[in-house]
């Protein structure tokens, strides 16, 4: 069984906003499904299936669907966090490929910045039930410096240094210079990263993506819908998803759950990392692109510092042209859930329609890959390979 | 260096009690499964290496290495969240390194458990200070 050419993503919508004050959640979970629908050349009563995650109002996707008036034959509300979208489309492929649905709609939205959210800098409390609260919440981790103790143990494991962690922000800034929605659009060079102030050591906060409000829509179509649609057709042909956690205290900080999702993505597809024209990869911090190239197969175990360096991010300039919308590092966070942009993102190159000082040249294959969680401690990879038809 | 961070105390189930009473007669309890023989963090009553039911605690000696760190400077007080390997064993287990100078720590460094009080009645927790 195989979701391989089951299924295309014909609608790709990112919401303009990136402050969203006099918004509802509701209702920019509606907005950006429009969106996407109208990219696709579809209605919402087209909508037979619908995808969210944790991020979807009230209850989650009975919430949503009653506010868009959705009818539906399926519905999956699967929660990894950030990198939960990216899982979504695989999931859509599966369900599409087996007769559950035939135009599955898939939504993000969220409002941490005009709500005034510590994202990554105030200790995340997910409430007595959760099982390692009493063990971690007395510490004060946050995400920033979870990632940071992962950076921390990267740099001793492998010498990698902060100057290569900055070449993956000042790529992500090449890029977002432009793009008119994104947060950051200043060009940054390695001084300016290294030299910005500490967050948790050794992340700067440069190193640290953006906190915005905003979202995105995805619509994922069975192969005879897509043939009816008058869009450039971008079809999935691998997937792959899996968790990591701490293994009982055997923690290990070097490597990701990338390291089971690419190698299964990869496999499905029958292509291979250096086939790769264009690769989205979650970017909540510069610590986890690069822990992600590495295991997803872009470089050893241990090089991503050595890959990273010297712009060979920077679309035009690098072998490996990654997040030319500017990513989370510089465009766009929403919701505190970059999944879902990595994959729009990488629709756009695939269609050509990224801004022409960023498109890749005859971009026909693409990855898209996002990690959910936090890096330190329990998290969900997913990754997803897409071809241009 | 005093600690003057605000510690939530630690909510407690039964299955952790045994724990947490240990760490009251300042003792570090690790638990242990009688039938993979492996210790885990954080302690639990079905053992995650294997599946067992068999689990016990036994008490840690303190010491320990550091795994990794971050000092958290953009902290209102900054602080040292580590990940900690228990001497003897393959387990980290996450915590604070306090009583320290936050720019002379290393991974691979010694250290030691102490415990620090948290708020209200709540038991104190396991922090690590240089052996």
């Amino acid at each position: 069984m195989t979701i391989k050419g089951k299924a295309y993503i014909v609608g790709a919508y990112e919401h303009p906003t990136r402050k969203a004050v006099d918004k509802s959640l509701a209702q920019l979970h509606a907005e950006v499904a429009k969106g996407a629908l109208e990219d696709a050349g579809l209605t919402k009563d087209d909508v037979d299936g619908y995808f969210c995650a944790g991020d979807a109002p009230g209850l989650g996707g009975l919430s949503m669907i009653d506010y868009m008036g959705l009818k539906l034959r399926h519905i999956d509300t699967t929660e990894t966090g950030g990198s939960s979208y990216v899982i979504h489309v695989a999931h859509a492929a599966q369900a599409i490929s087996e007769g559950k649905c035939k135009v599955a709609l898939i939504t993000l939205a969220g409002k941490p910045r005009s709500s005034g959210e510590a994202t990554g800098t105030k200790p995340r409390n997910y409430g007595t039930d959760s099982p390692d609260v009493a063990f971690e919440l007395p510490f004060a981790p946050t995400i920033v410096n979870n990632y940071a103790m992962c950076a921390r143990r990267h740099m001793h494991e492998f010498g990698t240094t902060s100057e290569q962690l900055a070449w993956i922000k000042v790529a992500a800034s090449h890029h977002a210079q432009h793009n008119p929605n994104a947060m950051l659009q200043k060009v940054v060079t390695v001084d300016d990263v290294v030299n910005s102030p500490l967050i948790a050591d050794p992340l700067h906060r440069l190193d640290c993506c953006v906190i915005s409000d905003g979202g995105g829509a995805l619509v994922v179509v069975a192969p005879e819908v897509a043939a009816e649609l008058n869009r450039p057709k971008v079809r999935i042909i691998g997937a792959g998803e899996a968790p990591k956690h701490q293994m009982g205290g055997r923690v290990d900080l070097t490597y990701s759950a990338g390291a089971f999702s690419g190698p299964a993505a990869f496999a499905e597809a029958g292509v291979k990392p250096s086939d790769i024209k264009y690769a989205s990869i979650y970017d909540s911090f510069t610590i986890t692109v690069l822990i992600q190239l590495e295991d997803l197969g872009f470089c050893a175990k241990g090089d991503g510092g050595k890959f990273v360096a010297d712009g060979n991010l920077i679309s035009g300039v690098g072998k490996l042209p990654f997040n030319t919308d500017g990513g989370g590092l510089c465009n766009n966070h929403p919701g505190n859930r970059g999944g879902m942009t990595k994959v729009i993102e990488a629709v756009r190159q695939l269609r050509g329609e990224a801004h022409p000082a960023v498109q890749v040249a005859n971009c026909d294959l693409a990855v898209a890959h996002g990690t959910g969680g936090s890096l330190g401690t329990r998290h969900a990879a997913g990754t997803l390979i897409l071809e241009r038809v | 260096m005093t600690e003057n961070r605000t510690i939530p105390a630690p909510h407690i189930e039964e299955e952790t009690r045994p724990f947490w009473d240990g760490i009251r007669d300042g003792k570090l309890l690790v638990k242990y499964c009688r039938t993979c023989e492996a210790p885990h963090y954080y302690p639990r009553s079905l053992c995650p290496h294997c599946g067992s039911e068999d689990t016990y605690f036994k008490e840690s000696d303190g010491r320990a290495h550091i795994y990794s760190f971050s000092v958290f400077h953009a902290a209102p007080i900054p602080y040292a969240i580590a990940y900690v390997t228990l001497a003897g064993t393959d387990i980290s287990m996450m915590t604070n390194i306090v009583n320290c100078d936050f720019d002379s720590l290393e991974i691979g460094q010694e250290v030691k458990v102490c415990f620090v009080e948290t708020e209200g009645e709540g038991p104190p927790v396991p922090m690590f200070e240089p052996a």
